[in-house]
């Protein structure tokens, strides 16, 4: 009996003690003392989860490894296939432009009719400033023909095949044009070089030239119509003792970068041979 | 055969040279591909038929320039003279040879283009053309000359292949 009493009476202090211990837990007067009692524990466990962790991953390192390879290879397949879309959008908007740019030109000149042609190639001749075309006479193309782009005068068609044509540019070293300065109106005879420099020749001394002088065609001798835009005055050379100045211009197009062209099929050169006056002539 | 295979390997040099070697120049010079290939071809030793060649490349090349027709088979022609004359009688190392044979036909094919231009009216300063065309077109065929020469030994090889003794 006497037993009995007492091992209720401990099991009545074991359950106030464990009623006082949540007690203090839940009032958070346990925390300082569980920080410490629990340091241990914590230490020992980041212990062995680090290593075990550690330990796994090795373990599993080589499937990973193949997976991530694979995966990257997925990646880089699908970057090259991205990046060559966009080398291809770029192209197509580049081309766009042109266009786009090249419809403007024709729609302020209405009264002309164009065709549109791809520069193909050039001469294989350095000393010879030429394009070839990808249009030809099937294409209603002739000798003789103008090639401007929006930015203004390229050159002539000088040959001309079934499918192709080849234009002599502005800049050859042959090629000699009238043509006349705005706002002065001074007429002179524009030249190409070997270098592909575009100068101006026979400018009369007393016209009044100025560096920013915009060169247009003047449309004299017949072989180009009047005022296609070439360029424009960069440099101006003028000495009392000679006849003329001299001066350069700064072409419009740039003939590095013209992949897009614009032929007008309605104009005609005009031949003025014959009315050239010769020494038999009376 | 080896008369025949020239067209199509001529004719792709020549696309080549007119589509994307013509648009990037040193200065104004630029590299003459169909010149380079004919010396390449005619100084193989085992080769006969190196004037077809000259004579291909050259209606190939007057069909595209604007130079008169006839100059870029006669200047060819030329070309592949020098070279068999070089050939026969005066070098034993093939790989210098080319580089001289790339140098003097650079020579005649510019010194005959400038001549013939200037003939016909086009106002050409020597002067200019050499320093701005002449010389750095002799740099990039110079450049282009020794994997043409291995190249076209490797043709060479195939078309012509040695005799064995048995």
């Amino acid at each position: 009996m006497e037993r009995l009493k007492s091992r209720t009476i401990q099991t009545v202090i074991l359950v106030l003690v464990i009623i006082g211990l949540i007690a203090l837990a839940l009032g958070g007067y346990l925390t300082p003392l569980s920080r410490y009692a629990l340091a241990p524990f914590i230490s020992a466990q980041t212990w062995l989860s680090t290593r075990f962790q550690a330990i796994q991953s090795y373990v599993a390192a080589p499937q990973d490894t193949a997976r991530l390879r694979q995966h990257n290879l997925e990646l880089e397949a699908e970057n090259s296939r991205l990046q060559s879309e966009i080398i291809d959008l770029e192209q197509q908007l580049s081309e766009t432009r042109i266009l786009q740019a090249l419809v403007d030109f024709a729609r302020v000149n209405p009264e002309d009719r164009y065709i549109a042609a791809q520069v193909i190639g050039r001469d294989p001749s350095p000393f010879l400033q030429y394009v070839l075309i990808n249009r030809g006479s099937d294409d209603g193309l002739r000798r003789g023909m103008l090639v401007v782009t929006s930015q203004g005068l390229v050159g002539r068609i000088a040959a001309v095949t079934a499918g192709a044509a080849r234009v002599q540019l502005i800049t050859d070293a042959a090629s000699a044009i009238n043509v006349r300065l705005e706002p002065s109106g001074a007429q002179a005879v524009l030249k190409g070089s070997t270098t592909g420099d575009l100068s101006l020749d026979m400018i009369p001394q007393e016209a009044s030239v100025q560096i920013g002088d915009l060169v247009l065609t003047s449309g004299l001798g017949g072989n180009y119509p009047a005022d296609i835009v070439i360029g424009q005055v960069t440099n101006l050379r003028s000495q009392d003792t000679d006849l003329f100045q001299r001066a350069s211009v700064q072409p419009a197009v740039d003939f590095t970068q013209m992949p897009i062209v614009l032929i007008i099929t309605n104009f005609r050169p005009v031949d003025v041979t014959p009315l050239i006056p010769t020494p038999s002539t009376p | 055969m080896a008369t025949l295979i020239a067209i199509p390997i001529l004719g792709v040099l020549l696309i080549l040279q007119t589509a994307v070697i013509s648009q990037i120049p040193l200065l104004r010079g630029t590299s003459d591909l169909v010149m380079v290939a004919i010396i390449a071809w005619s100084l193989q030793k085992t080769v006969k038929t190196a004037w077809q060649w000259g004579i291909i490349g050259g209606l190939l090349v007057g069909i595209t320039t604007a130079l008169p027709y006839a100059l870029p088979v006669f200047g060819y022609l030329l070309v592949v003279g020098m070279v068999l004359l070089l050939r026969q009688r005066v070098w034993q190392v093939p790989i210098l040879a080319m580089f001289v044979a790339t140098f003097l036909g650079t020579i005649i094919i510019h010194g005959l283009s400038i001549g013939v231009l200037r003939f016909t009216g086009t106002p050409l300063s020597w002067l200019e053309s050499v320093n701005m065309i002449t010389l750095p077109s002799l740099l990039i065929n110079l450049l282009v000359a020794l994997p043409a020469y291995a190249i076209f030994g490797d043709l060479a090889r195939w078309l012509y292949p040695a005799e064995l003794e048995v």
